[in-house]
């Protein structure tokens, strides 16, 4: 890759990172759909989405990796972190719950991703730019295919609704975390490395209302509520997944596969 | 032995794509630059999707080929600019597709559409456009499932990006 690996300053190792866990976290809670799905097709597609999801991790985490200079490649940072070292958003981290739940925190997630790469496209770090246009590609037909089923489940039976209803209410607030702007935004955009969360808020917002209306689902009322994942505190899911996720590298240390 | 840059090219012609064998991975255009200097090769390929396990079988798949063929090294990288796009695939690589039961990509919609009306895709085997999707994602991540309604045969689509 035609990578620039100097940082721009110091945070932008870490602004790269917490988009990389974000990837990587929810591959591995899709991951855990393979074989599980409601019919062949919605599972062969949720390990589509993994699969997508996974490759911007192995990218955004070997791009970070590098800029960090301290010699840690993609492995070292999937495998050898531990839970307050990760700095995913929460949502991404949350069990799967039923196929409603996983299907819209899905949504909420990649529609995130549609605003971020567009504003990272313009990246001063070419290279986090080139990962940006090439992940667009990708979160397009994620986003349709949530939506797509967002809408299917929300204006579908009464048992659907209700499902679906009951996720928007338990998952609404964690998005809350994914527009908050702390030190570590503030330099990586003062530089020209990346957006502020702040910034993708109106369009995210308008995307998912859109979709939820369609979807004929109430929004529940806002709350002050921030979960806190971008800054290291997870919720007690985090260290279910990183268990699974990282076992077998931990129990055989630089096996090759 | 000395290798001409045309018969480098030959060779990665031969080289087929793992998961749609029937396609070289230069008609699928992820070869990107090849430059050749004494003997030693070097192929810049762009993978298809950023997460496509057969970037991996490539890579292997180009360098047995090459030095088969009298490369005395050969160094592959991996491009991400510009991004693969199907809009690169000429007609005649999509009529190939289109002869193994692949109907092939269309152009591109512009912009997210997040609601789910998507253009019927011919079928490859009648060219009847009576046709639905079953499933977004197919087998690989580069094709969708389809089933024609017309000679009720399935197929893949190859999906625009």
């Amino acid at each position: 890759m035609n990578a620039s690996i100097t940082a721009l300053n110091p945070a932008h190792a870490p602004y790269v990172l917490r988009i990389a866990d974000g990837s990587l976290i929810l591959a591995q809670r899709l991951s855990e759909c393979c074989g599980h799905g409601p019919a062949l097709e919605p599972d062969i597609a949720l390990t589509n989405v993994a699969l997508d999801l996974l490759g911007q991790a192995r990218l955004l985490l070997s791009h970070a990796g590098a800029l960090e200079g301290a010699g840690r490649d993609e492995d070292a940072l999937a495998y050898w972190r531990d839970a307050s070292q990760f700095r995913n958003p929460t949502l991404c981290e949350l069990p799967n719950g039923d196929f409603a739940q996983t299907c819209l925190r899905t949504f909420f997630y990649v529609a995130w991703q549609a605003q971020l790469w567009t504003a990272l496209s313009a990246s001063k770090d070419a290279a986090l730019a080139a990962i940006a246009e090439k992940s667009s590609k990708e979160t397009r037909y994620h986003c349709e295919h949530l939506a797509g089923w967002v809408v299917r489940l929300g204006d579908g039976t009464a048992n659907s609704t209700e499902r679906l209803q009951r996720a928007l209410n338990y998952l609404l607030p964690y998005t809350n975390e994914l527009f908050v702007d702390d030190d570590t935004d503030l330099a990586a955009a003062a530089a020209g490395i990346g957006p502020l969360p702040s910034s993708l808020n109106d369009a995210w917002t308008a995307q998912v209302q859109a979709v939820l209306a369609e979807a004929t689902l109430k929004l529940p009322a806002t709350t002050p509520f921030r979960s806190s994942g971008r800054r290291g505190q997870h919720s007690e899911a985090m260290d279910y997944v990183l268990a699974e996720m990282q076992s077998v590298a931990r129990a055989h240390p630089g096996a090759q596969w | 032995m000395t290798l001409a840059l045309d018969t480098v090219w030959q060779v990665l012609a031969g080289v087929p794509d793992p998961e749609l064998p029937g396609i070289s991975i230069t008609e699928l255009a992820i070869v990107r630059d090849v430059q050749l200097n004494d003997d030693i090769v070097r192929v810049t390929v762009t993978p298809t999707y950023g997460g496509c396990p057969a970037t991996d079988v490539i890579r292997e798949d180009i360098h047995a080929a090459l030095i088969a063929a009298g490369a005395r090294e050969v160094e592959i990288s991996i491009t991400l600019t510009p991004a693969w796009s199907t809009d690169w695939l000429s007609d005649d690589t999509k009529a190939k597709l289109k002869r193994q039961g692949i109907a092939p990509p269309g152009t591109l919609a512009p912009g997210v559409k997040p609601i789910t009306f998507r253009p019927r895709i011919r079928c490859p085997r009648c060219d009847s456009t009576r046709t639905e999707e079953i499933s977004a994602f197919g087998a690989t991540a580069c094709k969708a499932l389809h089933r024609c309604l017309a000679c009720l045969e399935p197929f893949e689509y190859f999906k625009p990006i």
